[in-house]
C-alpha cells in the first residue's frame, strides 16, 4: 500500500491505496464521488474527466498515486469553484447551467466529462469559436444524440463567463 | 492490472538505479500509453518508477541551432510553448494533434519516444531531424535510435534526460488519423534542413518510423507536388490491420508528402 494525500473538491483526503488503484477508482469507490463516470475505460470516451490542478485529465488513465499532493475537482465540486469566483447561477457552474438551459444532454452519461472538459477550455479561453469547441471535445464521446446542443451550451456558457449580454448561437 | 510496487524518486540517477537494481521494474512518464497497457494485462512490472517527481525535466529552451526539450515535457506544453511556436511552429502543430486535450495534458515526449509505438508522432521528428537523445548514459543519434517496433537504442535502465531537436529551415507535418484512436494511420514529416537537405520521415505505416528515400530523391530534383506523381512505396514491409491494408498505407505516403510540399510552397 502507498499513502496518498490529495485535495478533492477542497477537502483534504488521505488514504492508503494499492499502487494499481486508478484515480477514478479512488474517487468513486473510496470517496463515493460517483458523478465521475467510467465509460470506455480505454482513455477514449472522456466520461471520467476531472480537473487535476485545474487541468482536464482522464481519471481512468491516471493512478491515484500520481495524484498525490494534487488538487482534484470533480463534477460534484465544480459549482463550488464557480461560487468562489462569484460566477455560480442557481448553485450551478455556468457550464452546468448552460447544459440545463440548452439541453446539452440526453441520457446524461457523458455529461460530467463533457462539463469538466468544457470548464477546462473556458477557463483558458472564454471566447472559443465553434470549431475550437468541437476540436476540444475530441476526447469526449456522446453516444446518444450528437454534439449540437452540447456545443451550443458551451458557447452560451462562454458568453456568460466573459460577461457578454447575448449568447452567440452555435448554428 | 496486476499488482506492482511504486516508487517516486527525486532524481534521474536514483530512478536509473532503481531500474538497474530490478530488471522487471518499469519507468512511468505520463502513463497515457503505459496505464492502458497495464489495464489490459499486457505488462506485469514488479515496480513502477514514476519520473514525475524529478525536477527540471519539463523544460523547453532554444539551444544553438535547435530546441532543447526535456523528456517529461507534455504535448500540451510543447503545443503551447511560445518558444516552439516561434522557432519551430510545425512541431507545436504536431504536438497539438496528438490524442485529445486530456491526453496531451499528461503524455510526454520522452514517454512517446521511449515507447516507439509504430503510430506515435515524436519518433518521426527524432528520426527525421536526427535529433540528439541525451540520456543517463550518454547520447544517441535519432537516425539510429529506432531499430524496430516498440524498440529503441535505450538500455533497460537508461532514461532520457532531454532531446536536442535541430530546427529545420522549413517543415510540414501531415497526419492521416484513425478517427477513433487519433493515432496516425500514416504520418509524413517533410523538412528542408538548414543545409538545404530534403528529408521525408514516415510514421504509422511500418513497424517503426522510416525515411522515404524515393520521395526525398524525387523532391531533390524538383521540389513540386508533381515530382511525386510516379513515386510508389513498396507495401511489402508495411503494417496491415483492421484499419487499413498495407497497400492503402503505401498509397497514403506520397499523397501526404504531396500535401506537405504544397504547404511548404505556399508559405
Amino acid at each position: 500500500m502507498t499513502h496518498v494525500s490529495l485535495k478533492v473538491n477542497g477537502r483534504e483526503v488521505s488514504r492508503d491505496v494499492e499502487p494499481r488503484t486508478l484515480l477514478v477508482e479512488l474517487l468513486r469507490r473510496d470517496l463515493n464521488l460517483t458523478g465521475t463516470h467510467v465509460g470506455c475505460d480505454t482513455s477514449q470516451c472522456g466520461c471520467c474527466v476531472v480537473h487535476v490542478d485545474g487541468v482536464g485529465t482522464k481519471s481512468c488513465t491516471m493512478l491515484a498515486v500520481q495524484a498525490d499532493g494534487k488538487a482534484i475537482t470533480t463534477i460534484e465540486g465544480l459549482a463550488a469553484v464557480a461560487e468562489a469566483d462569484g460566477r455560480a447561477e442557481d448553485g450551478l457552474h455556468p457550464v452546468q447551467a448552460a447544459f440545463r438551459q440548452h439541453h446539452g444532454l440526453q441520457c446524461g452519461f457523458c455529461t460530467p466529462g463533457m462539463i469538466m472538459s468544457a470548464a477546462d477550455l473556458l477557463s483558458r479561453n472564454a471566447d472559443p469559436t465553434e470549431h475550437e469547441v468541437r476540436e476540444w471535445l475530441e476526447g469526449n464521446l456522446c453516444r446518444c444524440t450528437g454534439y449540437h446542443n452540447i456545443v451550443k451550451a458551451i458557447m452560451a456558457a462562454g458568453a456568460t463567463m466573459r460577461g457578454a449580454a447575448t449568447p452567440r448561437a452555435a448554428e | 492490472m496486476y499488482a506492482f510496487d511504486y516508487a517516486k524518486p527525486a532524481s534521474l540517477d536514483e530512478a536509473a538505479r532503481l531500474l538497474a537494481d530490478d530488471p522487471e521494474a518499469k519507468a512511468l512518464a505520463g502513463g497515457q500509453t503505459y496505464i492502458p497497457t497495464l489495464k489490459q494485462r499486457l505488462a506485469q512490472p514488479t515496480r513502477l518508477v514514476d519520473l514525475a517527481g524529478i525536477p527540471d525535466l519539463a523544460t523547453i529552451k532554444e539551444e544553438g541551432d535547435g530546441l532543447a526539450v526535456g523528456a517529461m515535457t507534455t504535448h500540451k506544453a510543447v503545443a503551447a510553448s511560445p518558444v516552439v511556436q516561434r522557432a519551430f511552429p510545425e512541431l507545436a502543430y504536431l504536438a497539438s494533434l496528438i490524442g485529445d486535450p486530456a491526453v496531451r495534458a499528461m503524455g510526454t515526449i520522452g514517454g512517446s519516444v521511449a515507447n516507439n509505438d509504430p503510430a506515435a508522432d515524436y519518433p518521426v521528428v527524432v528520426l527525421t531531424l536526427d535529433a540528439t537523445v541525451r540520456t543517463t548514459k550518454g547520447e544517441h543519434r535519432g537516425s539510429d535510435f529506432f531499430p524496430g517496433m516498440f524498440e529503441t537504442a535505450l538500455e533497460p535502465d537508461e532514461l532520457i534526460r532531454e532531446f536536442h531537436i535541430p530546427v529545420p529551415e522549413a517543415a510540414a507535418w501531415e497526419k492521416f488519423r484513425n478517427p477513433a484512436s487519433r493515432y496516425a494511420l500514416v504520418s509524413v514529416l517533410l523538412v528542408r534542413t538548414k543545409d538545404g537537405e530534403i528529408r521525408c520521415g514516415v510514421g504509422g505505416a511500418g513497424p517503426t518510423c522510416f525515411r522515404a528515400t524515393a520521395i526525398e530523391d524525387a523532391l531533390r530534383s524538383s521540389f513540386a507536388p508533381e515530382a511525386l506523381d510516379g513515386v510508389t512505396i513498396d507495401a511489402g514491409d508495411l503494417n496491415e490491420d483492421i484499419h487499413a491494408t498495407a497497400a492503402y498505407r503505401a498509397h497514403l505516403i506520397p499523397v501526404l508528402a504531396k500535401r506537405c510540399v504544397r504547404r511548404m510552397l505556399r508559405r
